[in-house]
C-alpha cells in the first residue's frame, strides 16, 4: 500500500509557519490518511509573520493567525507548539524532541525556515532593549520597550525592507526613528539604485532619519541609553535598538542528519532533499528554478506556500513540479510595492510613470530582451502585466512599455 | 452580525456567520475550500477570489481599483469579482452569496 493511504503512516513536520502549516493542510488535501504532526519551538499559535514589521506592529489588532485552532481540529492535525527537536536520525527514521522523547517518522518535512542575524558588534550583548524582528515575541517587546520609554529615539540598524517597514510602522507609533545602513544605498541588496531613492525620499519626508554609509562598530550603554557608534565617528543615542540585516537559514538539523546543504537544505523540484523520506520547504530551502535556470533560496511567504503545496503533492505520490516565478510585497506608509521575479543578472531597467501620478509607477529589469522582473509601485496592473510576461517568456516593445499613453495591456505592449 | 453563504467549486453549500473582520478570514478559519488568502489580506496574491451573486453587490460595494488590477488578467474574473479580503464584515453584507471563483 502506498505510504500515504495507509492510516498508521506517519508524517512529521518541523516547524510550523507558512511552509509547515500549509503543507499540513495541503497533505490533507492530497488524501494522506494517516497522522500528521507539526512542531515548532514558537509557542503561538502560527501566524502570518509578513504584518509583523507591519500593522501588527503599528495597530492594536492582534495577531492574524494562518489558520484557526477549529481548523487543525477538523483536519486531525497535531500542533505541538514550544517544542523544539534536537536532532534527525535518518537510519531509524525517527526525530529526537528536546525533552529527550523520540517520535518516528514515515515521512518527514524540514520547514525550519531562518532566523534573523546579529551582528557581533562590540557592545550588543550588552545594549539595553535590542531586538531582531522576526516573532510575535520581538514584536511584544518592541512594542512594550516604545510604550515605557519618554524619548521613543528608534535606531534601526539595516535599511532592507525589515528595517524600511518598521520604521514605516514606529513613525506611526510616535517614535523617533533613525535608519544606518553600511552600504552606499538602502535596498542595496535586493532592488535598483532608482527604488532605492524612492523609498529614501518617502521615508525622509515621513519625518525618518535615513543614512546609509553608517557601518555600525560598536554599541555603548550608560546608564540604560545605548549610543550606536559608527567606523565614520559619529554616534546615535538609542532606547531601543532594531537589528534587521539578514537572516541564516535554519538548516542545522539537516546538516547533522547528513542531508546535503548548499546555501540552504538542496532539494529537487519536488521539494525532497538527498533523502527520499525527507522533503524541505519554504525559506531554508536552496532549490531550482526552471524559469531562470539556476538555483535560488528565497525569503518569502509564496515560496513557502508554493512549496508546501508541491512537496504535499509529491508525498501523496503525484509528480508535481516547483516552477513558480517568486513574488514578493511590502506596504510602507501608503505605498504599496509588489514584485515579481529575479532581478539578478540585469543589464538594462527601464521605468514607467504613470501620467500625473508621482505615486504609481513599474521598474522593468532585462537582461538584453527577456524580462528578469518588475517592481511595482503601487501599481498592481504593472506586477500582473509583469507576471504574465515574465511567465509567457514575451518578447516586449521596450518603447511602448515606456510610453505611459499606451494603455498597459499585454497585445498592446508586445513585438 | 452576517450571514454570508458561500458556494465552493463543487458547488457545496456553506454558510457562516461573522461579526467582523474580513470576509476571506472569515472563510480561512472555517476551511473554506479555494479561499487561500496566502498574504493575509493584504491584496497580494488574489487568492481569496469570489463572485457576488447577482444582486447583492450592491451590498458588498464595488471592487476597488487594486482588486481590478489584480484580477486584470485573471481568465475567470467579470464585473461581480471582488478579492474578499476586501470585503469587510458588517451588519450591512447579511444574506450575501458568494461564489468561489474558479483559479487559473
Amino acid at each position: 500500500m502506498s505510504v500515504h493511504l495507509n492510516k498508521n503512516s506517519i508524517c512529521v513536520v518541523i516547524g510550523a509557519s507558512h511552509a509547515g502549516v500549509n503543507l499540513a493542510f495541503s497533505l490533507r488535501k492530497e488524501g494522506w490518511q494517516g497522522a500528521i504532526l507539526l512542531f515548532d519551538k514558537d509557542p503561538e499559535i502560527p501566524y502570518h509573520r509578513p504584518p509583523l514589521s507591519k500593522t501588527y506592529l503599528s495597530s492594536d489588532e492582534g495577531t492574524n493567525l494562518l489558520k484557526s485552532v477549529e481548523s487543525y481540529e477538523k483536519d486531525n492535525i497535531s500542533l505541538n507548539l514550544g517544542i523544539s527537536v534536537s536532532s534527525i536520525n535518518r537510519t531509524d527514521k525517527t526525530i529526537t524532541l528536546n525533552d529527550g522523547t523520540i517520535q518516528a517518522y514515515d515521512k518527514l518535512v524540514i520547514a525550519t525556515g531562518a532566523r534573523p542575524i546579529i551582528p557581533p558588534i562590540p557592545g550588543i550583548e550588552t545594549a539595553a532593549h535590542v531586538y531582531p524582528m522576526r516573532t510575535v515575541e520581538d514584536v511584544a517587546h518592541i512594542r512594550k520597550a516604545l510604550h515605557k520609554s519618554l524619548n521613543k529615539r528608534v535606531v534601526i540598524i539595516g535599511g532592507g525592507y525589515i528595517g524600511l517597514e518598521t520604521a514605516a510602522s514606529i513613525k506611526k507609533l510616535g517614535g523617533r526613528v533613525t535608519v544606518l545602513e553600511r552600504e552606499t544605498r538602502i535596498l542595496a541588496r535586493v532592488t535598483a539604485p532608482e527604488m532605492s531613492n524612492f523609498f529614501m525620499q518617502l521615508h525622509t519626508e515621513n519625518g525618518v532619519e535615513m543614512l546609509p554609509n553608517k557601518n555600525v562598530i560598536a554599541i555603548e550603554n550608560t546608564k540604560g541609553v545605548n549610543t550606536v557608534v559608527c567606523a565614520d565617528g559619529t554616534q546615535y543615542e538609542a532606547d531601543i535598538i532594531i537589528v534587521g540585516v539578514g537572516i541564516r537559514v535554519n538548516s542545522e538539523l539537516a546538516k547533522e542528519a547528513g542531508l546535503v546543504i548548499e546555501n540552504g537544505i538542496l532539494v529537487d523540484e519536488t521539494a525532497r532533499t538527498n533523502d527520499q523520506n525527507i522533503y524541505a520547504i519554504g525559506d531554508c530551502t536552496f532549490h531550482f528554478n526552471p524559469h531562470y535556470n539556476r538555483h535560488v533560496r528565497l525569503e518569502s511567504v509564496q515560496n513557502a506556500v508554493d512549496q508546501a503545496k508541491v512537496a504535499a503533492a509529491a508525498i501523496c505520490e503525484r509528480h508535481p513540479i516547483y516552477d513558480a516565478i517568486p513574488w514578493f510585497w511590502s506596504d510602507q506608509y501608503d505605498v504599496k510595492l509588489q514584485m515579481v521575479g529575479l532581478y539578478e543578472g540585469y543589464n538594462e531597467t527601464l521605468i514607467r510613470k504613470e501620467d500625473g501620478e508621482s505615486n504609481k509607477f513599474s521598474i522593468w529589469y532585462f537582461k538584453d530582451d527577456t524580462l528578469l522582473a518588475v517592481d511595482a509601485i503601487n501599481n498592481a496592473k504593472a506586477y500582473v502585466l509583469g507576471t504574465k510576461f515574465i511567465k509567457d517568456a514575451s518578447k516586449i516593445d521596450k518603447s511602448k512599455l515606456m510610453d505611459a499613453s499606451i494603455p498597459f495591456k499585454p497585445g498592446d505592449l508586445l513585438i | 452580525m452576517a450571514k454570508i453563504t458561500f458556494i465552493t467549486r463543487d458547488n457545496e453549500t456553506i454558510i457562516l456567520e461573522g461579526t467582523s473582520g474580513s470576509v476571506m478570514q472569515l472563510a480561512v478559519d472555517n476551511g473554506v475550500p479555494g479561499i487561500d488568502g496566502d498574504c493575509g489580506g493584504v491584496c497580494s496574491c488574489a487568492t481569496c477570489h469570489v463572485h457576488v451573486d447577482v444582486g447583492h453587490h450592491l451590498k458588498t460595494g464595488e471592487a476597488t481599483e487594486i482588486e481590478t488590477d489584480m484580477l486584470e488578467l485573471n481568465d475567470y474574473a467579470n464585473e461581480r469579482s471582488r478579492l474578499c479580503c476586501q470585503i469587510q464584515i458588517s451588519d450591512a453584507i447579511d444574506g450575501i452569496v458568494l461564489q468561489v471563483a474558479e483559479s487559473d
